[in-house]
C-alpha cells in the first residue's frame, strides 16, 4: 500500500515555543492511524500545518505523493477535515452548511447527495433546522457530513469525540469503522482519549512535547502478556492475602486505590476468575486496565524519547 | 473565485445583523423626513435667515433635492459606523465563530478568499447607499416634491436649477460609494488582526474620528498630513453641488466648480482602497490561523 501522508522533519516554532519538533512520520493508504498525545503535545499544531492552516518553520508534507506547498489546490480537494469542535454558521441550516461547504469543495454535488450526507451521519431529520438549535453532538456529526461531502479519499479528524457523551462517542467511532472498512477511506484521527483509538487505528503515533514518542501498530505497542488487571471484592486486603499465598503472588503490583492488582498475561484472566471463585472471594469486578493507556502513561510521564520500532 | 464571492454575499444576506444598517437608516431617514414635513418652514427661516435679509427667495425652497442634501449631511458621517458592522467582521467573525479553519481547509487560494471577501463587502455597501439614496432622494422628491436646489455654502449660496440636479446626486452618490468602500476596506484589514468583531469595529471608528479631527483641525502640524488623509476626501461629495459663473456672474449649467478636487479625492480614495487590500492580500496570506 503506497503512502497517502508522508512528513519529513516537521517543525513549528512560535517565537521561544517549538511546538512541533523535527517529527517524520507515514500514514498509507487504507490506514486508521491514531495520532496520541496529551493536551498541548502538538497534535493539533501538526494536524493544521497538513491543512495549511498554519506554515511549517522547517521540513516537509507530502500527500498523495505532492508536496503540499505548490499543490495545496489538488491536494485539498482530496481531504476532508474536522479541526477541534467543528464550528459552522448558526444561523444557517444544517443543510445549507452543507450546500455551503459543499460548493466550496470544487465538486458539483446535487440536493440528493446533500442529503444522503446527513443521512450517513443521522441528521436528516433536522436538515433543515438551524444549526443554533443543535448539541455539540449534532454540531460534530454536521461536520463530519462537511468533511465526508466530496468524497475524500483522506480524512483528517482531530479531537472528533470532544464534548460528546458516550453515546455520541459510540456513533463516532463506528461511523470511522465504517468509513475506513467500507469505502476504504485513509483517516487520521488525533485524540488523548487513548481507549478510543486503541478500538479503531490500525497504526499509532504517539507525541509528546511536539516530538514523537513512538509509532507502531496497537498490537506492537502493547504486549498482551503484560495485561494489567484490577480486581475489585467485598474484601480486597483479604482477597490480597489469598493470592499472595497462591501461584498468582508472583503476578501481584502494587495497590491503586485499596484495589488489588496484577499483572498477567491476557489469556490467563479467566482461571484467575476461577481461582477466586472456587477459594470464596466475592468479586466485585475483574477489569483489564487499558493496555495503551498504560503504556502512554508510562511513555509521558519518564519523558524518554524512543525511536518508533516499526517500518 | 465567483463561487467563492456567491458563497460570501449569500452568508452577507443570511445574517440578521446585515439588516440593522438598512433598519437604522430607515428610520433615521424617516424621523427626518417627518420632522421636515411637520416643521420644515421654521427650519427654512433658519437655514435662510441671513439670505432673507439680503433676498427675496420665492418657490418650493424645502423640495426633495434640498431635503436629500440635509440628509446626506447628516447620514454621510453615520453610515460609517453602519458598513464597519460587517466590513469589520468578515475575517474577525469567521475567526470568532470557528468556521475561517473550516473554511480555509477547503481548496481555495488566500489570495482569492480575501479578494472576495472584500468585493462582498463592497456590494454590501453599495446596496446600503442604493437604499439610502432611494430614500433620501426618491422618497423626498414624492414628500416634498422638486424645484430649483438652494445650497448654502461657507461664504456664499448655489442656486441649482431643477433640471441640473439629478445628474449630481449620480455623482454624489457615486463619490460617496467610494468613500464609504474606503471605510469597508479599513474596516476589513483591521479584521484581520482580531478574534472578535468588537475589536476591528471599534478600531475602524476611532480611526475614523481621529482622522476626522485632523483633517478639520487648521494647525499647521496636520496641514502636511491632511491631503493624504481619506477622511479629508470623505466630503468632497459636496463638491458635485457647486457650479462655475461665467464673466458675467450668471451660472454654467452642467458644471463643477472644483472638478480637479474630485479628481484628486478619487485618487487618494482608489489609493487607500488599493493599499488596504493589497496590505490585507499579504498579512492574510502568511497568517497562521489558530482560532
Amino acid at each position: 500500500m503506497h503512502e497517502i501522508i508522508r512528513v519529513t522533519g516537521l517543525t513549528k516554532k512560535f517565537k521561544d515555543l517549538t511546538a512541533v519538533n523535527d517529527l517524520s512520520f507515514s500514514v498509507k493508504q487504507g490506514d486508521v492511524y491514531g495520532f496520541l498525545g496529551q493536551n498541548g503535545a502538538g497534535k493539533s499544531t501538526t494536524i493544521r500545518m497538513l491543512l495549511t492552516l498554519i506554515a511549517p518553520s522547517a521540513g516537509t508534507i507530502e500527500l498523495f505523493g505532492k508536496k503540499l506547498q505548490g499543490n495545496k489546490h489538488e491536494i485539498l480537494s482530496q481531504v476532508g477535515a474536522v479541526i477541534e469542535k467543528p464550528d459552522v454558521y448558526k444561523y444557517l441550516s444544517a443543510y445549507d452548511n452543507l450546500r455551503l461547504f459543499a460548493k466550496l469543495s470544487g465538486k458539483k454535488i446535487g440536493p440528493a447527495q446533500l442529503m444522503e450526507q446527513l443521512e450517513t451521519v443521522g441528521l436528516a431529520s433536522r436538515a433543515k433546522d438551524k444549526v443554533k438549535t443543535f448539541s455539540q453532538g449534532m454540531k460534530q456529526r454536521l461536520g463530519i457530513a462537511i468533511a465526508l461531502v466530496h468524497d475524500p479519499k483522506m480524512i483528517i479528524l482531530d479531537e472528533p469525540t470532544n464534548g460528546l457523551d458516550p453515546h455520541g462517542i459510540a456513533d463516532i467511532r463506528n461511523l470511522i469503522l465504517r468509513l475506513s472498512r467500507e469505502r476504504n477511506k485513509t483517516i487520521l484521527v488525533s485524540s488523548h482519549l487513548l481507549t478510543e483509538i486503541e478500538q479503531i487505528a490500525t497504526r499509532v503515533l504517539i507525541i509528546d512535547k511536539g516530538k514523537k514518542l513512538v509509532e507502531g501498530t496497537a498490537e506492537e505497542l502493547f504486549d498482551p502478556a503484560q495485561t494489567v488487571v484490577e480486581l475489585s471484592t467485598l474484601d480486597n486486603a483479604a482477597a490480597a492475602r489469598q493470592l499472595a499465598g497462591s501461584q498468582w503472588a508472583i503476578m501481584l503490583q502494587p495497590q491503586r486505590e485499596g484495589r488489588v492488582v496484577l499483572k498477567l498475561d491476557r489469556k490467563s484472566i479467566p482461571d484467575l476468575h476461577r481461582y477466586l471463585v472456587q477459594h470464596n472471594v466475592d468479586v466485585l469486578s475483574l477489569q483489564p486496565r487499558h493496555s495503551l493507556e498504560d503504556y502512554f502513561l508510562q511513555l509521558t510521564s519518564g519523558n524518554q524519547h524512543v525511536d518508533a520500532f516499526t517500518d | 473565485m465567483w463561487t467563492l464571492l456567491q458563497i460570501e454575499l449569500y452568508k452577507i444576506f443570511r445574517r440578521p445583523r446585515t439588516y440593522i444598517a438598512f433598519a437604522a437608516i430607515t428610520a433615521l431617514i424617516a424621523i427626518i423626513q417627518l420632522g421636515l414635513k411637520v416643521d420644515g418652514k421654521s427650519y427654512m427661516e433658519f437655514v435662510m435667515a441671513d439670505l432673507n435679509r439680503s433676498f427675496s427667495i420665492e418657490g418650493n425652497l424645502l423640495n426633495g433635492y434640498f431635503v436629500c442634501y440635509v440628509l446626506l449631511n447628516l447620514l454621510l458621517v453615520h453610515v460609517p459606523l453602519l458598513i464597519s458592522l460587517i466590513a469589520a467582521d468578515m475575517i474577525s467573525g469567521e475567526a470568532n465563530m470557528g468556521t475561517l479553519r473550516l473554511l480555509l481547509t477547503k481548496p481555495v487560494s488566500r489570495t482569492e478568499f480575501i479578494l472576495a471577501k472584500f468585493i462582498a463587502a463592497s456590494i454590501y455597501t453599495l446596496i446600503l447607499l442604493v437604499w439610502l439614496a432611494v430614500l433620501s432622494l426618491f422618497v423626498s422628491m414624492a414628500l416634498f416634491g422638486t424645484d430649483d436646489m438652494f445650497v448654502m455654502k461657507n461664504y456664499y449660496a448655489v442656486q441649482i436649477s431643477e433640471d441640473d440636479v439629478f445628474w449630481r446626486y449620480v455623482g454624489a452618490f457615486g463619490f460617496a460609494a467610494l468613500a464609504m468602500i474606503t471605510v469597508a476596506a479599513l474596516g476589513f484589514f483591521l479584521s484581520l488582526f482580531a478574534e472578535n468583531s468588537i475589536g476591528p469595529i471599534v478600531t475602524t471608528m476611532s480611526v475614523i474620528v481621529v482622522a476626522t479631527i485632523l483633517s478639520t483641525m487648521s494647525i499647521p502640524l496636520f496641514e502636511a498630513i491632511k491631503p493624504y488623509l481619506f477622511t479629508t476626501h470623505i466630503v468632497t461629495w459636496k463638491e458635485f453641488f457647486d457650479e462655475k459663473v461665467d464673466v458675467n456672474n450668471e451660472v454654467i449649467k452642467g458644471t463643477l466648480q472644483n472638478p480637479q478636487r474630485i479628481i484628486n479625492s478619487v485618487v487618494v480614495l482608489c489609493v487607500h482602497i488599493v493599499g488596504f487590500v493589497a496590505a490585507s492580500i499579504w498579512i492574510f496570506k502568511k497568517k497562521d490561523v489558530l482560532s
